[in-house]
């Protein structure tokens, strides 16, 4: 198989093509330096390496394997007990990937959340309410705001509000959805990870969390996983496509949908992949 | 309101209270489980310890004691030697725990077989959680009526006591099967439903389905519940012992009283003086037994690692 | 003979192995319920055992066995928990943890007259703890550790690893998140799993005679004192428990009613049991419905 820089010539498609995201009021507040993630001997992430901008959405693009999942659940070291991560991830000037972070401290800022909705078998209340208590906010007026103002953020206030004591097992998978945003906001995190939150959910949830996720990035800085282009589409400023274990190409979303620079990602997507 | 990166990397490096939690947590769970370990290590080492002191402090030789026919450590035999002959209560224990097995097994997969592959609706509303509730019956009670129904059953038939191999026989029997049947149907259970359609579909009978596919299919997991009741019927000791008629005598037939490991183990430890040789003789009785659970463990294992490998 | 006869013979042959199996196990309870039941009084229940004499009852046994089951329960629960927690949550897939698993199952394969004794020389006579309740209640732990363990270990396993990431991605140590998400959602089966393992602690005998001993000296049950000699609380004095009791006089009983005393005590423990599994079907069922339910 030829390399595709090597047939490349000038004027024709690179093999890869990467952009500093990031103004002076969109600040870089994560990113990676030579990032590498082993499962065993195996290699699944080579040529990683990206920044996000504060308050922007980015999402992270590419077939399943393509190792866009496994970049994200590095960020804030959710695959420490599985894989080896190799380089630096700098957060806010602060390589987080060192074996001396406090990883429980560094969670807080940088939050996660998953593709299948996991609310606890709490009540909709404790979900939120219970890692505020374990972290010593026990007044009940302050927990009881920050229920609140954590679930309007997400949206699902005014449908859950005369029923805060039900068990959180009882809500529809969008809802349930929405409820475990709102857990993660509660801690007031820095930086909202996604892994494919809307790949469970039916269409109507679908596009009620996308309004909820644009609402959002005016606090926090948002990387989102999809396998939905158009979703990518809709609602972030950049977008990185990955492909077998790299990243191919990183630019404004609009730029990666209508002019791709790369081969693989043009035919990623429009749909000729494969 | 932005801190400086030495700020926050010192923030971030400090040891949260949730980490000390987790150092706390890992080290409570550990020394749980540490614990049980002490318990099986001492278990073994304590039962080991006193087990071979018959052969280290009093110098009785192990095949004598292996083999030896009578049994009587109070007394020497005619070459001053003490009778500590082990073998009739070793035959004993394995007569009865393999007729037990060789009569339960057919009824208990059977029984399995019914309930999963032939009346599953039944088997799953009656006879699943009767034999379930069964498992849990205390041996004592299957003793009791061991002595109540089954020796005076076996004296009106048989003549002379009725205490013997066979009614211990029949009291394992029973206590066994509720183990070996719900076990077994949890083999069945474990066959994959297109295994059946596969050979339904090829035009087998039902039968040849059950005979041909799935039996085999679940041999590993029907032999793991065999073995399972063996080493039960072997261990037992209590509902054995009020129903074997306690006589270690090598068991010249099936309705002769005789004894087991554990019949005599049960009946002895209180009479007899710690450290001295009568004492040190049931205490390798004792090892002999963990030894054989020791085996029986491993055969699981065996069949367990070769299911695997299928 | 052909295949289709063969195989109408061959159900008919299972019907009939299902129907005598099940008649033998009705036939069992039955006999223990007829002759047990009629026995079975308040009187019974609640008046102390006779040497010699008919008429007596087993109160101090039934009394022993919960107090034993109880004891027992409290010994091994945190201990089973703590293991299975650092097994299932912890442990990595290593010839160490494949050695520590093996030893688990050497203990709950192990006949329980072999614990028994192994109480009785540790516990009995290394310590001097005697013919005691405590000894019963080591000997019994010992007994229940691993099915107790296993059933924990299994309890866990059925909470989805989802829970555990998402306590994680909260900034909640593994610990927290054990303790504080997974054990609440498992406590429907948890419950299950203890119950079930109270139900074969409480029918035990042979892992008891050498250890909390055959007798049933009288107790005076207005002293709650643990301290002193005729405390039903006392966890120094021997205690008979109802499954010995019902050993013990079959063996060398003499008063004239000892067989009717057994069917009685037979009785009582079968239902006893019986309750125990009802109770956790019940318990754990309408639990996890509470849990999932508003």
């Amino acid at each position: 198989m030829f390399m595709s820089s090597d047939i490349a010539t000038p004027g024709t498609t690179p093999e890869r093509h990467i952009v500093q995201p990031g103004d002076a009021q969109h600040p870089i507040v994560l990113s990676t330096e030579d990032l590498h993630v082993f499962y065993g001997d195996k290699e699944a992430l080579s040529e990683g390496d990206l920044k996000f901008a504060r308050n922007q959405i980015t999402a992270l693009i590419g077939a399943s394997g393509s190792g866009k999942s496994t970049f994200l659940r590095s960020l804030n070291r959710m695959n420490d007990r599985i894989a080896t991560v190799k380089g630096r991830i700098m957060y806010r000037g602060v390589d987080i990937n060192q074996p001396d972070i406090d990883v429980y401290e560094m969670r807080r800022r940088i939050g996660m959340v998953f593709q299948r909705p996991n609310p606890f078998a709490k009540s909709i209340y404790d979900n939120i309410a219970f890692a505020l208590r374990l972290r010593g906010i026990t007044a009940k007026n302050k927990l009881d705001e920050i229920v609140e103002t954590s679930l309007r953020q997400a949206a699902l206030w005014d449908q859950v509000k005369d029923e805060l004591d039900k068990s959180a097992l009882a809500l529809s998978g969008g809802q349930a959805q929405r409820l475990c945003i709102a857990r993660a906001i509660a801690v007031k995190p820095d930086v909202l990870l996604l892994d494919e939150p809307a790949s469970a959910l039916d269409p109507v949830s679908t596009s009620q969390l996308e309004d909820t996720l644009l609402k959002l990035k005016q606090h926090y800085t948002i990387i989102i996983v999809t396998h939905n282009m158009q979703q990518a589409a809709r609602i972030s400023e950049y977008t990185a496509f990955f492909n077998q274990g790299r990243v191919l190409e990183y630019d404004t979303t609009s730029q990666i949908f209508t002019n791709p620079q790369v081969q693989v990602t043009s035919d990623y997507v429009s749909g000729n992949f494969g | 309101m932005t801190k400086s990166p030495e700020q926050l990397e010192q923030e971030l490096k400090r040891r949260s209270k949730a980490a000390k939690l987790e150092i706390w947590g890992r080290v409570v769970s550990f020394s749980a489980l540490i614990l049980i370990v002490a318990v099986v290590v001492a278990i073994i080492g304590f039962v080991a310890s006193k087990g071979l002191a018959t052969f280290t402090t009093n110098h009785v030789n192990l095949w004598d004691f292996l083999s030896g026919k009578n049994w009587n450590p109070s007394l020497t035999d005619a070459h001053g030697k003490p009778e500590v002959g082990a073998l009739s209560m070793i035959v004993g224990s394995f007569l009865i725990t393999v007729l037990s097995a060789i009569v339960a097994t057919p009824f208990a997969i059977g029984t399995a077989v019914f309930m999963n592959e032939i009346s599953p609706n039944r088997g799953a509303k009656i006879l699943q959680p009767v034999t379930e509730l069964l498992v849990g019956i205390p041996s004592v009670v299957y003793g009791f009526i061991g002595l109540s129904v089954v020796v005076p059953f076996t004296r009106s038939v048989f003549g002379g006591s009725g205490f013997g191999i066979l009614s211990g026989t029949c009291v394992l029997f029973v206590m066994i099967l509720p183990t070996v049947t719900s076990m077994s149907a949890d083999a069945l259970r474990a066959v994959p439903r297109y295994y059946r359609e596969a050979s339904l579909a090829l035009g087998a009978t039902q039968w040849q389905t059950i005979y041909k596919v799935v039996l085999r299919a679940a041999t590993p997991g029907l032999m793991t519940a065999v073995v399972f009741g063996m080493a039960r019927a072997f261990g037992e000791a209590l509902a054995v012992q009020m129903v074997i008629g306690n006589a270690a005598l090598m068991p010249q037939s099936l309705v002769d009283p005789a004894a087991t490991l554990t019949s005599v183990l049960t009946t002895g430890i209180g009479n007899t003086v710690m450290g001295s040789l009568q004492n040190n003789a049931l205490w390798s009785l004792a090892l002999v037994l963990l030894l054989m659970s020791l085996v029986f463990n491993l055969i699981i294992r065996l069949i367990g690692r070769k299911g695997r490998l299928q | 003979m052909n295949s289709k006869v063969q195989n109408k013979i061959a159900i008919g042959v299972l019907y009939g192995i299902a129907g005598l199996v099940v008649l033998i196990l009705l036939a069992l309870v039955g006999y223990i319920l007829v002759s047990g039941l009629p026995k079975v009084s308040w009187h019974f229940l609640t008046t102390p055992a006779k040497a010699f004499l008919k008429g007596g009852g087993i109160g101090i046994q039934l009394f022993n066995s919960f107090y034993l089951l109880i004891l027992a329960m409290l010994i091994s629960f945190p201990i089973a928990l703590g293991a299975a927690i650092y097994l299932y949550e912890y442990a990595k897939d290593n010839w160490v943890t494949n050695l520590v698993r093996t030893a688990i199952e050497i203990l709950s394969s192990l006949p329980s007259v072999v614990v028994g004794l192994f109480g009785f020389l540790f516990f009995v006579v290394k310590l001097r703890l005697g013919f005691s309740i405590l000894s019963g209640a080591f000997a019994l732990t010992f007994f229940n550790l691993p099915l107790l363990t296993r059933s924990i270990e299994d309890s866990l396993h059925t909470i989805d690893d989802k829970q555990r990431e998402g306590g994680l991605a909260l900034g909640l140590s593994r610990w927290e998140t054990v303790t504080r998400v997974i054990l609440p959602a498992a406590v429907p089966s948890i419950l299950t799993g203890v119950i079930l393992s109270a139900g074969r602690v409480f029918g035990e005998a042979a892992a008891l005679i050498y250890t909390a001993g055959q007798s049933a000296p009288a107790l005076n049950f207005m002293d709650w004192n643990p301290f002193n000699i005729s405390s039903p609380l006392n966890p120094m004095r021997p205690a008979e428990t109802l499954a010995v009791h019902i050993w013990k006089i079959n063996s060398e009983g003499i008063m004239p009613d000892a067989k009717a005393i057994s069917s009685g005590s037979s009785a009582v423990l079968v239902i006893a049991i019986l309750l125990f599994n009802l109770a956790a079907r019940y318990l754990g069922k309408r639990l996890y419905k509470r849990l999932t339910s508003a």
